[in-house]
């Protein structure tokens, strides 16, 4: 997939999560060669495991005036350059019983500093324009959040880098950071493919490794004090509700409830963890409790909707410089130059922020990468849509399509995940419009079209692209059927069964800290078709 | 247009969520087997329903392919309401707007009082060829279909003139729903239940103002119009359950249906008060004899072979049971049980030239059981059922209660209990 692969760059970066896909899209579109380097797959950091809110900033308004500027700014710009990705839901901030009313005149203010536009509504509409929620409330406040899907803005970022020349790598983990005196020239790869050992060179090296940015940084033997918050959260079986629900309130746990694509997700509880348990995502029953406990609050049905997963993220949260105690702890983006910080030169760290702000982040990043390589070009990352959310010259409107066929539902799908970019899925063959993924509507020519284009090496990363196994059955339909169409491709039947179990593992994951009702009667099923019918053994994996 | 903010769009009973995605439904849905257009009953129920939350653009007009046949129900191992889902995404989203040919099939009631008054007329003409060509070009009703005649005189008037003063001399009483069919095309169906009744000792009321019970109109999407009849039923009902303690029979399996299940799942109509009290005449005469309440005694010359065809309807009530039993009961017959399939009329569905081929297809597996099964006639306790298999194979049918009228000896019957 990359041509021509080179072995020297102008800047490598480290990181396939938002903010380092974002970076390489930005760098490629200002004319450098850029190479993206990622462990595991785009998205499988803090990214892949977030709540997906396009924050309008209300959230910050009252507490961090700094950040909530960031936000609504950055919101405006993703509905325009990403709006495959992002879905204009609007959200509410409720008061209830239990809630200081007082608080919503302080908060309406800080929003209208801040320029966020706020609607205060009667209780009564709001029960009306948001049926799900609470009938309890005593107030409502109408502000313009949002959901995003970051799989899909990750790897829209990461398509437009690679149009612009950039070179990704998947599957390779920097295992060291190359040095010359007090330069950092090029990064050591270890390739789990292959399972061997490459060097690369780049002018500059580029660290967007989320909270995993603290140890890229000791490996180029600079130190970045970071505080791991790890954060929980559940996913509902399907969309209760049709705008975002927030607490107004001071930011506390479980007070989030964001619709996304098919689902909804309520979220999070906040917990600092030792740094060596950052890859430790358990989600624990009292995690369980408490988001279901206060997420009852925001919506009461969520009481008897079936849950799906429970999953949780770290959040990169840095300790100010002066600051080692981190007391202090910083929300907004923190971008280090580390030649001036530190003495080394070539070696910079972009890390902090939100998913949301993840361009801006971007930007400034570039900014200082093109000051360093005396690049003079301006950032066009907020003015250029991102592949997909182009202005159609044949937008696909529903009026003209085929209404009387099951064809529809995957059509209309892949359409919502992919954009202006579906018209390279779409061909109407009967055959390949066929279901892979009944839950999620995803198409065998959604499935070869993303193992053709979209960096697919297994069946996790084909979930992240496509929703394949996202549904409610979580894979139990879908994920032999996705296997058979992989296999075909491109892997050994040998590989394909293990990528199968190990898909089945990973979904088997998120679900057992949830497992009662409805969806232990789903993993039953799923593990007698598994193991009954296929033979599938526990120790496949 | 202020209302229509107000109907929350975006709730739902979670039923859907019960779904473990078995495909079982799939297996069982007579239309998916015979039209690849239809997207089936797991994909247009729980999966579409998902789908709808998210965005109600996945509405897909191919719904109305549904039979509401509930087949799909009756299979599901976890108690999925498959076919409420379909109907009620229907109701919901359907952009399309009724045609007027759907109107004219669905008010069975309007049409029936005037057709039947002028039976004489109507019938010749509605069985003209050029007619029926004309109905299939201007109307899209196809033209294999034979309308059911409109009688001459309507049940009701019937009953009026000759039935109803004798009602009084019974110690026991039931209410009777007769429905559109007995009341404009089939009053003997009527007439052969009120001889039963009074042979086994109970006098048949009607109801204050019966209306037709709207299955049509649902189907069709009329919902305002339907639910006011629901009401209206209710009401009806009501009258003769609660304050007069008569409870309410039927002759007709879909309308009872509609009436105990569809009026509060579908239009939100409560029935709580009457449910359990609304029935099938079968039933309410199997539950008397089973009881000990109640003996029938048969003429001895009676012989005749018949197959039993289960009615949708009736297999989601699980009711063709007392049914079957009752016409078991009688000596002279020859049962031959066919295998539980519908018969793909689905009311006014197979009416509709655009699912002349699908209802057909669907029906045809049953046709070829009952052509080679060398029966004197078909039994069935749906009206529409008979006209389909009556139109599509050479056998005639009878309602349960017909044949037990025509088997019954009345006198020794009435003896039993007079002494
Ligand atoms: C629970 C939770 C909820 C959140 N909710 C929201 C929200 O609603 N809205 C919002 O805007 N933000 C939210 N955030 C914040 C947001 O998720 C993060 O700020 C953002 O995703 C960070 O992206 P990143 O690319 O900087 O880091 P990451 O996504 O963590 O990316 C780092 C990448 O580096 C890779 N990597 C690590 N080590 C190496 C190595 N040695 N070699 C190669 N690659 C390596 C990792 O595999 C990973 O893919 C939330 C965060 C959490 C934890
Ligand atoms: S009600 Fe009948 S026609 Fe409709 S989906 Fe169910 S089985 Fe199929
Ligand atoms: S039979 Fe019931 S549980 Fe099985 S797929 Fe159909 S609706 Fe779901």
């Amino acid at each position: 997939m990359n041509k021509n692969i080179s072995k020297e760059y102008d800047v490598i970066i480290i990181g396939g999560g938002v903010t380092g896909a974002g970076t390489a899209r930005d760098c490629a579109m200002r004319g450098l060669s850029v190479l993206l380097v990622e462990r595991h797959d785009f998205a499988t950091g803090a990214t892949g495991r977030n709540h997906g809110l396009l924050h309008s900033g209300a959230r910050y308004a009252v507490t961090d005036h700094e950040s909530a500027a960031e936000c609504i700014k950055e919101n405006m710009i993703l509905r325009r350059i990403a709006n495959h990705c992002v879905e204009e839901n609007d959200g509410l901030f409720i008061t209830l019983p239990e809630d200081d009313i007082a608080f919503q005149s302080q908060f309406v203010d800080a929003c209208k500093t801040a320029g966020i536009g706020t609607e205060i509504l009667d209780p009564d509409f709001a029960r009306r324009i948001e049926p799900s929620v609470n009938p309890d409330l005593i107030g409502a406040v109408k502000v313009p959040d949002g959901s995003v899907d970051p799989f899909r803005l990750t790897m829209s970022n990461a398509l437009d880098a690679r149009i612009h020349g950039a070179v990704l790598l998947t599957q390779h983990e920097v295992k060291g950071i190359v040095k010359e005196q007090d330069r950092a020239i090029g990064v050591e790869l270890f390739n789990h493919e292959t399972k061997q050992n490459v060097n690369y060179y780049g002018k500059i090296i580029v660290n967007a490794g989320g909270i995993w940015g603290h140890h890229i940084a000791k490996l180029a033997g600079v130190n970045i004090n970071m505080f791991p918050a790890k954060g929980s959260l559940l996913i509902f079986g399907h969309r209760v509700n049709k705008m975002v629900i927030n607490r107004c309130r001071k930011p506390s746990n479980a007070d989030i409830l964001v619709p996304g694509d098919t689902i909804c997700l309520i979220g999070t509880t906040s917990e600092r963890i030792p740094y060596d348990q950052i890859d430790n995502m358990f989600v624990s029953r009292q995690d369980v409790d408490v988001l279901i406990r206060e997420g009852v609050k925001l919506s009461p049905t969520l009481a008897t909707t079936r849950i799906l997963r429970a999953y949780a993220g770290v959040r990169p949260l840095v300790a100010a410089d002066n600051d080692p105690s981190g007391r202090s702890i910083s929300r907004g983006i923190v971008l280090l130059d580390h030649q001036e910080r530190d003495g080394l030169s070539g070696f910079i760290t972009i890390t902090g922020g939100k998913l949301m702000t993840y361009r801006l982040m971007a930007e400034e990043a570039t900014d200082l990468i093109c000051k360093k390589l005396a690049v003079d070009k301006q950032c066009e990352t907020a003015e250029k849509s991102l592949p997909g959310a182009e202005k159609s010259e044949h937008p696909l409107s529903i009026a003209t399509e085929k209404v009387y066929t099951g064809a529809n539902i995957s059509q209309k799908s892949a359409k919502d995940r992919h954009g202006t970019l579906a018209k390279n899925i779409l061909n109407g063959d009967d055959y390949e419009d066929s279901l892979v993924c009944e839950c999620e509507g995803v198409s065998i020519a959604e499935v070869k079209y993303a193992i053709n284009e979209l960096h697919v090496n297994n069946l996790i990363d084909l979930r992240r692209r496509t929703r394949v196994g996202m549904g409610t059955c979580q894979g139990e339909l879908c994920a032999c059927r996705a296997a058979g169409l992989l296999c075909e491709s491109f892997e050994k039947p040998g590989k394909a069964k293990d990528d199968l179990a190990n898909f089945l593992q990973e979904r088997w994951k998120g679900m057992l800290p949830i497992t009662w009702g409805e969806g232990i009667n789903e993993i039953q099923f799923t593990s007698w078709i598994y193991e009954g019918i296929y033979g599938l053994k526990p120790d496949n994996n | 247009m202020k209302k229509e903010i107000f109907e929350p769009f975006n709730s739902s009973d979670n039923n859907f969520e019960q779904c473990v995605k078995c495909t079982i439904c799939t297996v069982y849905c007579p239309v998916l087997e015979v039209n690849p257009d239809y997207p089936g009953p797991k994909q247009s129920g729980p999966d579409g329903e998902r789908l709808r939350l998210k965005d109600p653009n996945f509405f897909d007009e191919s719904l109305k392919l549904c039979l509401n046949c509930k087949r799909c129900e009756v299979a599901c191992p976890h108690g999925v309401k498959i076919g409420d889902i379909i109907q009620l995404a229907r109701i919901k989203y359907s952009k399309k707007k009724p045609k007027v040919r759907d109107m004219i099939l669905a008010n069975t009631d309007i049409v029936g009082t005037m057709a039947s008054t002028f039976a004489p007329i109507v019938n010749p003409i509605v069985a003209l060829k050029p007619v029926r060509l004309i109905m299939d070009g201007v109307l899209k009703i196809d033209h294999h279909r034979i309308f059911p005649k409109y009688a001459g005189m309507r049940f009701e008037t019937w009953y009026r003139r000759y039935a109803a003063s004798k009602q009084n001399d019974f110690k026991k009483h039931v209410s009777y729903f007769h429905g559109c069919y007995v009341n404009y095309n089939f009053p003997k169906q009527g007439k052969d239940l009120i001889k039963i009744m009074n042979a086994a000792g109970y006098g048949v009321h009607l109801l204050e103002k019966e209306k037709c019970c709207g299955v049509a109109l649902i189907s069709n999407n009329l919902i305002k119009q339907a639910t006011k009849q629901a009401r209206h039923n209710v009401e009806a009902f009501k009258k003769s359950i609660v304050d007069k303690n008569m409870p309410v029979i039927s002759t007709s399996s879909t309308c009872i249906f509609t009436i105990r299940d569809e009026y509060p799942h579908l239009l939100g109509v409560k029935n709580d008060e009457i449910r359990d009290k609304s029935e099938l005449a079968t039933r309410f005469l199997f539950r008397l004899i089973d009881s000990g309440k109640l003996k029938l005694v048969f003429k001895k010359d009676y012989r005749k072979r018949i197959a039993y065809h289960t009615p949708c309807h009736m297999e989601k009530l699980g009711w063709s049971i007392y049914s079957t039993a009752l016409l078991k009961m009688i000596p002279g017959i020859d049962f031959v049980s066919l295998e539980s399939r519908c018969c793909g009329i689905a009311g006014t569905y197979g009416f509709k030239k655009e699912n002349y081929k699908t209802s057909q297809g669907v029906g045809k597996p049953l046709f070829d059981q009952i052509e080679s099964s060398d029966v004197d006639f078909v039994a069935t306790d749906c009206e529409t059922c008979k006209w389909q298999i009556e139109m599509s194979t050479a056998k005639k049918v009878e309602h349960p209660i017909s044949i037990l009228a025509e088997a019954l000896d009345v006198e020794a019957t009435v003896k039993l209990w007079q002494k």
